[in-house]
């Protein structure tokens, strides 16, 4: 390949570095990380603070990844106003499922429930709004890790917890896993975060094709699932509806 | 889409934007499409908007959202509308054009207006004829007002060349042909907020007609809230018009708040509460008003109380736009999240007087308890802190006047998707907070009565059928702090009483005074 361009490279990297960590990181040691001459990680360091990628700690000199960088995929989109632009059609994909619905958005290495819908039977259930879900045994952790790159590598890099005997925490069996979500456009999970219970979920995107939250239906193995322990069809085509109606909604 | 799938179409023409959203069979929301419409602030107290503009909505959304499924006319099976309530246009019947840009029922122009007519007698003048006192707030001082300004703008009036509306009777007119033969009818619901219709027997006063000066060659024809009026000759030619209630009706319809007892309450620009009352008319001693629910063709007229807030949503958009300390309304949450309460700070939006249960015209808004403590998240909690006060304060009103305390309260509009606002609710009223599968109960309301009109659903028991409890917020514990913080909200309160100039200024005005009525505080108003 041709033509890239060093220093938008070597910027990659820094910002990559810096972020890598959860303090901010002194201009000595991005140089050492990245073995770049104090001179040039400098300039590109004030660069980016120009910018707005990168900001500096006024009194330790420190550098660190700016909030407008945080911010720029979106992908830390205010959940307030997930929750405001899904809701109608979160309640619609409930009322044709017939069972409960539930957007999540990926907080650090976990899926914050950032609404929910009941199951429209009028039976006794509890709100889930800010409850955590582990990103590798939910159907909507799947989907937004299926889509964030960096939290693909960590999580397949780490030690996952095994919730069920179901739960897959195997990397080479989660990364063929999170290819197919990509692929399908949707992830299942059954069985595998609490027994008995099976969700189907489908990435919203925004502009750019961003995703920047998971919708999912969830309910009973019973209801969700065949006889055979796959999510129906019919579940599968009504999130993945539901969800690039709501991608509309959030790309406008 | 299969091409049997019909719909039925519900225009929400509301205070800052139009709806037109289809709802299947099932009374599921099957495509929205809205727009925004411009507020204009000619002078402060004055809020009006372009009718012509809206009416352009009405014919941009219908269509984008028929269009967002492919839908003809000919799967339209029927098409309801709700609108923002009390809400004054008046047009010129031969050219279409507006006279005047529309008055806004926040608008407080009329204050005067409604002093000279309450004169020695009070503010309840009226009530016994169309159960409201007189306030800024309802069309027919509104409409009096316009025929003032112009000696011959009256004689037009007088001689049928102008034609007056609320906001369904000027998008059922335009709908149908306009100058071509448009239909000029309102219905009982939207009648009812003009104080010109009498709500016994549900026909214009033509004592209160001739005391505001209104001629009744302007009125358009009444009837009820859900019957066929007409059929579409432009926009999307050949739909029957089958519903029109004003939007707060049309809520409690979409709540199917069908039963005497049963109340719901909307959150939007502002909020109200409305409770069925059934057949019978009852009148409030708290502060609420008494006004029509519905009425479904021929079947007897259905009646409700109605607290209303005036400022709630419109506070969170001047805490994004007048202070910008957040980007967009949902964000407000997000800001109130980083504080765990308000940290004794009060906001009281009293922006133009207080509505329900005080009815302090004159009253003006308030932060109150600022330390050197308080940050921008305190303040986001003291904003959505004031609309669950506000509910409590028109709740307990309304408790007190029905005998019965709530047991929970159903809720409805934009500002439900707020979480936090929705517990605070919980908290403050000691009752679940429930929230139906749609949230879009206006519309849904209108689509219902609109279907109910074509036989496309056949009675109210199959709409009950098709509510669902989407959410519910239970109260958390420590109601003992709660009652103090009450307390201090009812002192906030009182710190807005009496700041307008042209308002009453008694010290030691007793907190108790709006518990008696919409005429105990605005009377005093009137006697100026």
């Amino acid at each position: 390949m041709t033509g890239t361009i060093q220093s938008i490279e070597r910027a990659a990297a820094v910002l990559r570095v810096l972020s890598s960590g959860t303090r901010g990181l002194t201009l000595l040691e991005v140089s050492a990380a990245l073995g770049l001459a104090k001179g040039t990680a400098h300039g590109i360091l004030r660069t980016l603070v120009e910018v707005g990628f990168v900001g500096q700690d006024s009194t330790t000199g420190r550098y660190d990844v700016g909030v407008r960088l945080a911010s720029l995929g979106g992908s830390r989109m205010d959940a307030s106003t997930v929750r405001s632009l899904a809701l109608n059609w979160a309640d619609t994909l409930a009322s044709r499922a017939g069972e409960s619905v539930r957007l999540g958005v990926l907080r650090g290495l976990q899926v914050e429930v950032v609404h929910h819908v009941f199951r429209p039977d009028d039976s006794e259930q509890d709100m889930h709004t800010g409850l955590l879900l582990p990103v590798h045994a939910s159907a909507m952790g799947k989907v937004l890790l299926a889509h964030d790159p960096a939290a693909q590598a960590t999580v397949l890099a780490g030690h996952q917890e095994l919730r069920t005997h179901r739960t897959v925490i195997d990397p080479g069996a989660m990364a063929r896993h999170l290819e197919a979500v990509r692929r399908d456009g949707t992830a299942t999970e059954v069985e595998e975060l609490v027994i008995g219970q099976a969700a189907v979920a489908a990435p919203v995107r925004g502009r750019g094709g961003i995703v920047l939250a998971a919708v999912e239906v969830s309910g009973g193995v019973e209801r969700i699932c065949d006889a055979r322990g796959q999510v129906l069809t019919r579940f599968v085509t009504q999130v993945r509806e539901v969800a690039r109606t709501m991608s509309r909604e959030f790309a406008a | 889409m299969s091409p049997a799938e019909r719909y039925v179409a519900a225009i929400d023409q509301g205070t800052t934007s139009t709806r037109c959203i289809l709802f299947d069979n099932a009374g599921r929301l099957a495509a929205v499409a809205q727009r925004e419409h411009r507020q204009i602030y000619p002078r402060p107290g004055w809020v009006e908007h372009d009718a012509r503009e809206i009416w352009q909505n009405v014919a941009r959304v219908l269509p984008e959202a028929m269009a967002d499924l492919g839908a003809t006319a000919e799967q339209v099976v029927a098409l309801g509308i709700a609108n923002q309530r009390e809400t004054t246009v008046l047009w010129d019947r031969r050219t279409g054009e507006p006279v005047a840009n529309a008055i806004v029922w926040q608008d407080i122009r009329t204050q005067e207006t409604v002093e000279r007519l309450a004169g020695d007698v009070g503010v309840d003048r009226f009530v016994d004829v169309c159960g409201l006192p007189l306030l800024t707030y309802f069309s027919g001082p509104k409409l009096s007002w316009l025929l003032d300004q112009d000696p011959a703008l009256r004689e037009r009036a007088k001689t049928g060349e102008l034609l007056f509306g609320t906001m369904e009777t000027w998008l059922m007119w335009n709908l149908t042909g306009g100058p071509d033969g448009g239909i000029h009818v309102t219905d009982v619901t939207n009648a009812s907020r003009t104080m010109l219709m009498d709500l016994r027997s549900l026909k214009w006063s033509p004592t209160v007609c001739e005391a505001m000066g209104v001629p009744l060659a302007l009125l358009p024809e009444i009837r009820s809230s859900s019957e066929v009026y007409g059929t579409t000759t432009t926009v999307v030619p050949g739909v029957r018009i089958a519903a029109a209630m004003g939007d707060q009706q049309a809520a409690l319809f979409g709540q199917t708040c069908f039963s005497p007892g049963e109340a719901k309450c909307t959150y939007g620009t502002g909020s109200f509460v409305l409770l069925n009352t059934g057949s019978e008319l009852s009148r409030s001693s708290h502060g609420m008003l008494s006004t029509v629910a519905y009425k479904l063709g021929d079947e007897p007229v259905q009646y409700a109380l109605e607290g209303a807030i005036a400022v709630t949503g419109s506070l969170v958009q001047w805490f994004r736009d007048n202070l910008g300390l957040i980007g967009t309304a949902p964000e407000i949450e997000t800001l109130a999240l980083t504080v765990v309460d308000s940290g004794g700070c009060y906001i009281v939006p009293a922006f133009s007087g207080l509505f329900a249960p005080h009815w302090r015209p004159e009253a003006r808004g308030v932060v109150v308890g600022l330390t050197s403590y308080i940050t921008r998240g305190h303040l986001a909690r003291a904003v959505l802190e004031a609309t669950a006060w506000q509910t409590r304060d028109v709740v307990d009103a309304m408790n007190a006047d029905s005998g019965v305390a709530l047991t929970a309260l159903r809720v409805d509009g934009g500002m439900t998707s707020n979480n936090l606002l929705m517990q605070t609710i919980a908290d403050v009223l000691g009752v679940p907070v429930v929230r139906p599968m749609v949230s879009e109960t206006v519309s849904l309301g209108a689509a219902y009565a609109a279907g109910l009109a074509v036989g496309w659903w056949p009675d109210l028991q199959g709409l009950r059928r098709n509510w669902h409890r989407a959410g519910r917020w239970l109260p958390a514990e420590g109601s003992g702090r709660r009652e103090a913080d009450y307390a201090d909200w009812g002192r906030a309160v009182q710190h807005t009483f009496g700041w307008a100039r042209s308002g009453p200024v008694s010290p030691g005005d007793d907190p108790q005074r709006g518990r008696r009525g919409p005429s105990s505080g605005a009377g005093v108003q009137a006697g100026r």
